[in-house]
């Protein structure tokens, strides 16, 4: 069967909320957030290609991975996994950095909370994306649009350009 | 830290100000006048939109007329749909993953 995400927002609350149904249950959808060998294989858009450099999931713990584009352009990001409680839900926060997971663009100021739910057909899934400002929400969309950069920016363009909106 | 559009949309006042104004432009006093709070709050939160680039003033006449700039908002739009459709297609390339695990 087919999803599709669902997105839910509260700008003055500054907190966004997708939700998604997966065909699998919570056992297996938790692996797939939460193991390095799996989540090379999804996180990245195509045809960027993920390598994970460390991940060490537990409290106090960061994942630090680089998306590698198809002309080599290497676009690092590291995670900071706050709590975890198994198989249910755990909270990350997270900002670009380099090679060595120094943060490029000052400290985090987006938190991330992943629930898992069991369902009759599977696995629902809720992020919950909390950001302080523009920046951030920019910084948030532009790390999962490697791939159509130049597209959305034209996309964008043309949106303020237009007044039709 | 420079202020943004969530400053501006983070005041129910101000809110109420950018509904007004999106249907039409106004003048100060015409503002305060849908307000129960003193002209000088209404001017503080004006003054506040105005800085987030939320509105913009223009000179008709005498009267300074304060406009509903979409800009800003269609920008948050816009990276709304950016943040969808990262999701979606991670989502969508896991669907096919989650049978072999």
């Amino acid at each position: 069967m087919k999803h599709e995400a669902q997105i839910t927002q509260d700008l003055p609350g500054k907190t966004i909320v997708v939700t998604r149904a997966f065909d699998a249950p919570p056992e297996k959808v938790w692996r797939a957030f939460t193991q390095r060998d799996i989540l090379d294989k999804w996180w990245a858009p195509k045809p960027w290609k993920m390598e994970t450099k460390s991940l060490d999931f537990k409290p106090g713990g960061t994942w630090h991975f680089c998306m590698v584009g198809p002309n080599g352009d290497r676009y690092w990001w590291r995670a900071n996994i706050l709590t975890v409680d198994p198989l249910r839900s755990f909270t990350s926060t997270g900002g670009p950095c380099d090679e060595n997971a120094n943060l490029t663009g000052g400290l985090p100021t987006m938190q991330r909370l992943t629930e898992f739910t069991a369902i009759p057909t599977g696995t629902m899934v809720s992020i919950t994306l909390k950001f302080e400002n523009e920046a951030d929400l920019k910084t948030m969309a532009e790390s999962g649009m490697l791939a159509g950069t130049t597209m959305v920016f034209d996309n964008l363009e043309e949106l303020l350009e237009s007044n039709a909106i | 830290m420079r202020r943004d559009i969530f400053h501006a949309i983070a005041d129910p006042t101000r809110r109420n100000i950018l509904i007004l104004l999106a249907s039409q432009a106004m003048t100060p006093n015409a503002i305060a006048e849908h307000f129960d709070i003193t002209r000088q709050a209404i001017s503080k939160h004006i003054q506040i939109l105005a800085e987030c680039e939320a509105i913009s003033q223009r000179r008709t006449g005498r009267e300074i007329y304060y406009h509903f700039n979409p800009t800003k908002m269609k920008e948050i739009d816009h990276w709304l749909e950016v943040l969808r459709k990262q999701w979606e297609d991670r989502f969508n390339q896991l669907d096919g993953l989650l049978n072999d695990l």
